[in-house]
């Protein structure tokens, strides 16, 4: 029998901790979809999306009532379209990007993933032409997203498309300039992409996936950090270790119970539970605050990458135990404008890029949500996208990055996205230039792993 | 709906003040749903009141329900809720 106390908990967690399904997202194959008629090739993604997912949203709601569990948002990740669309004869990937926006908008999800190519040892004709319509594609949406693996740890990097994609982030965003480059938020670039990622703007089902898939985010920083609030002020690390895992045990079993339901009334298989610490900007759903909690006055001072090793890897080994299936990112997240406290530090001066990049290399995701500012050359872009992609590569795990150089802003100034995609301090960038690296183009090899020092 | 049993729990966080648990159980008798246990204890002057109850027979669906229960929660003065019992057991139990 449940105790009272136990029940509590439960209900704090919900109604005071921002305890949450971050998301249910619905992975479903368009490989079927291909098509030599761009028209008829589109017909059938629409229909295909439209039929698979249109009980989607409803089935969200009916759990998020009868288990009393906040359910964020329902999303739809598909087949990378660069895989779809090549066999099309069309040279303008645009009407792809709308189809997808048109379904997402008939079946009432406000994201869709998969706009994406996989290009991580070269370029097919379908990936060159879904990469080059990217920015227009963002640009007349507002539901898709889209990503590019340009490295993975068995092939290396893809500097070429890491040059291309400097260009293509800072031309999204100039194309919605006047909603501040919020086009650049619904672009990553990835190394390692895992294929039944279910948060945005990354998520796409990959070619090993089935036909369709239920995968779920959790989240639930605010249980983490009350909980670390609640220990005696005195307590190791070891024990801040030890309550993270069961914290992270329980947020998952939500997740796990309610992916298992969607998947069963949905009558499609159920994928993964992506164990990640999903923030929110909402205050005290914060990872930032969760270091903050563990006793870094500021997130991004001295200490800051060692605790989050620590959240990171409690968080996944308590999460591992509570699903029968894990995947995605399944890591603590670290959006800048979609975290109040990484916002508070960013503008305080206590977190920089630099610090971000180090960050990421203990924690999933990489540098997300990063406003910079919008005269940062395409070429330092890349760069940055460069590092973050090494760090990915080298350690064997997936990084991305998803920057938005403002259009006329500078360091200091404020940018506004609105929701759940928040707001951040422009943040400056090294003024040195990495034009003439950048240029070289070409393959970094994929890194020797063995003589691991 | 079957006959099988099908638990939710429900919870009373507030004030505590006269006539809060008759005030749930009736709501839970008009619509058939079987009570199987109470628990209440008192945070300072706060009552948290937990009932697990057997929905298996309810006359009205699980959404009405809790439309029913939460309506008389504004009426006493607490917050009333009704959530699946799996929600619980799948967290605190392996």
């Amino acid at each position: 029998m449940l105790t009272i106390q136990e029940i509590l908990e439960t209900i704090k967690m919900i109604q005071e901790e921002n305890l949450d399904i971050r998301t249910i997202t619905l992975g479903i194959s368009l490989r079927d979809c291909a098509d030599p008629d761009p028209q008829r090739c589109c017909r059938k993604i629409y229909d295909k999306i439209t039929r698979l997912a249109a009980r989607l949203v409803q089935v969200g709601e009916e759990i998020e009532q009868e288990y009393g569990i906040p359910i964020v948002n329902k999303r739809i990740a598909v087949t990378p379209i660069a895989l779809v669309a090549e066999g099309s004869e069309v040279e303008d990937y645009l009407l792809f990007a709308q189809t997808l926006e048109k379904a997402a908008q008939a079946v009432g999800v406000d994201f869709i993933g998969g706009f994406s190519a996989l290009v991580h040892k070269g370029f097919t004709r379908g990936d060159r032409l879904l990469i080059e319509s990217i920015p227009e594609a963002l640009a007349r949406t507002e539901r898709v997203c889209a990503s590019v693996n340009v490295a993975t740890t068995r092939t290396g990097i893809n500097m070429d498309a890491v040059a291309i994609m400097g260009h293509i982030v800072k031309e999204t965003a100039a194309l919605t300039a006047d909603r501040q480059g919020i086009g650049a938020a619904r672009l990553v670039v990835f190394a390692n992409a895992p294929e039944d990622n279910p948060f945005m703007a990354g998520a796409f089902h990959g070619i090993g996936e089935p036909e369709c898939a239920v995968n779920v985010g959790i989240s639930g920083p605010g249980v983490v950090k009350r909980a670390i609030e609640n220990m005696p002020p005195d307590a190791d690390l070891g024990e801040l270790a030890e309550k993270i895992k069961k914290m992270a045990f329980k947020i998952t079993r939500m997740g796990e119970l309610v992916g298992r339901e969607a998947a069963r009334r949905l009558g499609v298989s159920f994928g993964v539970v992506d164990i990640s610490l999903a923030p929110t900007p909402a205050v005290g759903d914060s990872v930032a605050e969760i270091l903050e909690a563990m006793g870094i006055e500021r997130c991004g001072a001295p200490g800051t990458t060692a605790a989050l090793a620590l959240l990171n890897d409690a968080v996944k080994k308590g999460g591992a135990m509570a699903s029968s299936y894990v995947g995605g990112l399944s890591g603590a997240f670290i959006p800048v404008s979609e975290d109040a406290g990484m916002v508070r530090a960013a503008a305080e001066g206590a977190l920089s890029l630099e610090k971000l990049e180090a960050m990421t290399s203990v924690c999933s995701v990489g540098l997300d949500m990063i406003v910079i500012p919008g005269d940062t050359p395409a070429a330092t872009i890349a760069a940055i996208i460069a590092d973050e992609m090494a760090i990915g590569m080298v350690n064997n795990k997936t990084t991305g990055v998803r920057i938005i150089p403002a259009p006329g802003k500078k360091p200091g100034d404020w940018v506004e996205f609105g929701g759940l995609l928040g707001r951040a301090p422009v943040i400056p960038v090294s003024r040195f230039s990495p034009a003439a690296f950048i240029a070289r183009g070409g393959r970094i090899p994929a890194p020797i792993q063995s003589l691991g020092n | 709906m079957g006959t099988a049993p099908e638990r939710i729990i429900v919870t009373v966080l507030g004030k505590d003040r006269v006539g809060i648990i008759a005030g749930v159980a009736s709501v839970l008798a008009e619509h058939n749903v079987n009570i199987l246990d109470i628990s209440q204890t008192i945070l300072q002057e706060f009552l948290a009141m937990i009932m697990i109850a057997d929905i298996s027979r309810c006359s009205v669906d699980l959404n009405t329900l809790k439309e029913r229960l939460a309506a008389k929660g504004r009426e006493l003065g607490v917050r009333i809720d009704a959530q699946h019992e799996d929600v619980f057991l799948y967290m605190h139990r392996i």
